[in-house]
């Protein structure tokens, strides 16, 4: 019956649409990324370009404060060596953070980088970090962690002060069976 | 399948109209879309009530300052889960209801174009809700992190993560095969000789929200997957310490979560715009019109949706985009509520419970609308974010725009549903219960939201005693009200004053040309129809 053959049609261009849709969610993800790469939403770092660094002297200087936070999971203390610098746009500078172990195991944490405000993220690139790589630290170990990082000479003149911030977050995450392991003796505990 | 049928499409032996015996057929395995309509409405007035139940629980908490009656983590997994309950289980399954009995008899068809998926697409929905509530019985208990399932919140509260992405899943795909086979329905089921621009608006609002559907829940399915792949799969969508980033959760959960919005109000404002022009006794004005703005408005709720999100830090340029873009959907929906008001206008007007409620429903969606409006402005959005301002701002929209519009379809339509006419004075009870109570429980909510107090929080400060009480005693009174709705809807299907085919003196649509209660089938020829009975049927 023709009206049975619509019918199916309709169906299966609907089951179509919804399958597509699904896959929409999910390619939202990567076009996030993309978006926040070139706009710097979300305060992810600019990557270094050779115009960003200059020889003569930019006319206005710029300040860059340094915050430093742990994430609720990581049993670490860390905050940066120096609160706030001064820098000329255009060359290279260096400061270091400090992160102390204050638990009685080894943990491996991950820092995740962040510039406010976001028009200012974009002329923020850092050339050595010490968030490119996770980080481990025994029990009670002290570290220096450095970072050298330059603010392009293109920045606009408007902004003369931004913040990078660090977030460090707890790498050894427990799998799943781990967390019920955990859960059941705390369970046997009380 | 051999049924007599008569040339008004009506099988005209009411004493056996092939209705299968037995309970597990007759429920259980029927493909008939008044059935399915009917397992609908109960279903959905069942989760009405045990959602309404959680209400009840939060307006108690909250009638004094102070931890009285329930431990803070209960309180949220009441909140959460009185959300998900009212949102995806009493709401939408009720407009599906609606859709079920009322699109196929409004069109001239025989049933819906997909009857065995008809069936399955319903009986999902109660496996969605037993997996989903069996969290309140778990160790750990209910989802208690707000029922947007922002991470890493909602990651943290034990394994009911999975139940609650599971039932998701469930009612996403009951959702999309009812949208679906609205969608079949609609396009290749009516009568032969009835157009798109002939058709009733309910149909019309639903058409269109079966397209919203169909575009927007495989798009929550995706987000809840996530979720789900984050919590036990190790993956980093949402984690910040593996590279992902939860302020995307929120970006996918609204780009579903603001069309949601109008999944549940164009339905309401399809059955509004049936009852309205019967009881003015005048054709609904500028039809057309309201058909665009439905287009128009179904449209602009696919690009606004980071309004959710203005506290979230975004570039100015963004906000003003996002308050812009808003701040235009009041352009169609002021044709709305501009063309039920000329309907009225110089109209033969009778005041019947379905009307009331039409009209209430007119003047407090627009409350609702209006406070809509304010939050779209972004600097003023950081003041009312996550304050009472937003609960008693979509409570506006949703109980008296929503829930009323569908109280007043089922005053409206139950006499053809069921062959009696409600008793009126009760229902006129009813209304002026819950129209009285619903102002007292949220109006005040407004206030208390300007004022600075935090939604989803079970104590506060002294300050917001007073209309915290106003608040909790309306609540307590609405409750009631509603539980007085189900004894005037049994006491109506039990019995009462017979109901003519006509039902409503004003009223047209081809379900008012089938006798009361409708037949089991109805319109079973697939013939053409008698478009002057049709509100837009005349081509002049």
């Amino acid at each position: 019956m023709q009206r049975e053959q619509e019918n199916r049609k309709v169906l299966k261009i609907g089951l179509t649409v919804a399958v597509l849709m699904v896959g929409f969610g999910f390619a939202l993800v990567p076009l996030y990324d993309i978006i926040c790469d070139i706009t710097g939403l979300n305060g992810k770092t600019g990557v270094l370009a050779a115009q960003d660094v200059r020889e003569t002297a930019v006319d206005h200087t710029v300040v860059v404060q340094f915050d430093g936070t742990v994430n609720s999971d990581l049993p670490w203390s860390f905050r940066p060596k120096q609160f706030s610098m001064e820098v000329v746009p255009g060359k290279l500078y260096h400061t270091e953070y400090i992160a102390k172990n204050i638990s009685t195991d080894d943990v491996t944490g991950q820092a995740v980088p962040s510039v406010a405000p976001n028009e200012a993220s974009i002329y923020f690139s850092k050339t050595e970090c010490f968030c490119f790589t996770e980080q481990l630290l025994a029990s009670g170990e002290e570290k220096n962690m450095p970072v050298t990082f330059i603010v392009s000479a293109d920045i606009p003149k408007d902004i003369d002060v931004l913040t990078l911030s660090y977030t460090f977050f707890n790498k050894n995450r427990m799998t799943t069976a781990e967390k019920q392991q955990a859960g059941n003796a705390n369970h046997e505990k009380i | 399948m051999s049924h007599d049928i008569t040339h008004d499409g009506v099988a005209d032996h009411h004493d056996h109209d092939h209705k299968p015996k037995g309970f597990v057929k007759r429920w259980l395995m029927t493909t008939n879309h008044k059935d399915i309509g009917t397992l609908y409405l109960i279903f959905a007035f069942a989760m009405f009530i045990l959602g309404g139940a959680m209400a009840m629980i939060i307006r108690l908490e909250l009638f004094q300052p102070g931890l009285q009656f329930v431990e803070p983590d209960f309180f949220n997994q009441m909140t959460t889960m009185h959300a998900l309950i009212m949102v995806f289980g009493a709401v939408m399954p009720a407009f599906v209801g609606l859709a079920n009995w009322m699109i196929p008899m409004m069109i001239g068809a025989p049933d819906m174009a997909l009857p065995r998926m008809n069936n399955w697409s319903f009986w999902i929905l109660p496996f969605a809700f037993a997996l989903l509530s069996s969290t309140l019985f778990m160790e750990g208990g209910a989802p208690a992190g707000g029922w947007t399932m922002y991470p890493p919140l909602v990651l943290q509260g034990g394994h009911n993560v999975a139940y609650l992405v599971f039932a998701v899943h469930l009612m996403g795909i009951s959702s999309i095969m009812g949208a679906i086979n609205v969608i079949a329905t609609i396009m290749n089921m009516r009568a032969p000789n009835v157009g798109y621009l002939n058709m009733p608006l309910f149909v019309w609002t639903w058409l269109i929200t079966a397209f919203l559907l169909i575009a927007v829940m495989p798009v929550l399915a995706g987000a809840v997957t996530m979720l789900l792949t984050d919590r036990y799969f190790d993956t980093s969508f949402f984690n910040a310490a593996g590279g992902g980033d939860p302020v995307l959760f929120q970006h996918i959960f609204w780009f579903f979560g603001h069309p949601e919005v109008y999944i549940m109000i164009l339905p309401a404002f399809g059955v509004v715009s049936e009852i309205i022009p019967t009881f003015a006794r005048k054709p609904l004005f500028g039809y057309v019109s309201m058909v665009y703005a439905t287009a128009a408005i179904a449209f602009l709720s696919f690009i606004v949706w980071a309004h959710h999100m203005f506290s979230v830090g975004m570039p100015l340029g963004a906000e003003l985009y996002f308050m812009y873009a808003t701040m235009m959907i009041a352009v169609p929906t002021g044709v709305k509520i501009f063309n039920w008001v000329a309907t009225m206008w110089k109209g033969s007007m009778t005041f019947e419970t379905p009307m009331l409620f039409s009209l209430a429903f007119v003047i407090l969606f627009t409350i609702g609308g209006f406070s809509g409006v304010m939050m779209a402005l972004a600097p003023v959005d950081l003041q009312y974010h996550d304050t009472y301002f937003i609960v008693a701002h979509f409570h506006y929209v949703l109980v008296t725009g929503a829930v009323f519009a569908i109280i007043a379809g089922v005053y409206y339509w139950i006499p053809k549903w069921s062959g009696h006419m409600y008793n009126e004075r009760l229902g006129k009870i009813h209304f002026w219960w819950s129209t009285i109570s619903v102002n007292v429980l949220f109006f005040p909510q407004h206030f208390l939201g300007l004022a600075g107090m935090p939604r989803r929080i079970p104590d506060y400060s002294t300050q917001f005693a007073e209309f915290n009480m106003w608040s909790s005693i309306g609540g307590f009174a609405f409750g009631l009200a509603q539980v007085f709705f189900i004894y005037i809807v049994w006491k109506t299907v039990r019995g009462g004053e017979k109901a003519t085919g006509q039902v409503w003196e004003g009223a047209k649509g081809l379900e008012w040309t089938v006798p009361s209660p409708a037949p089991h089938h109805t319109f079973e020829d697939f013939g053409p129809v008698d478009l002057d009975k049709m509100a837009h049927g005349k081509t002049h």
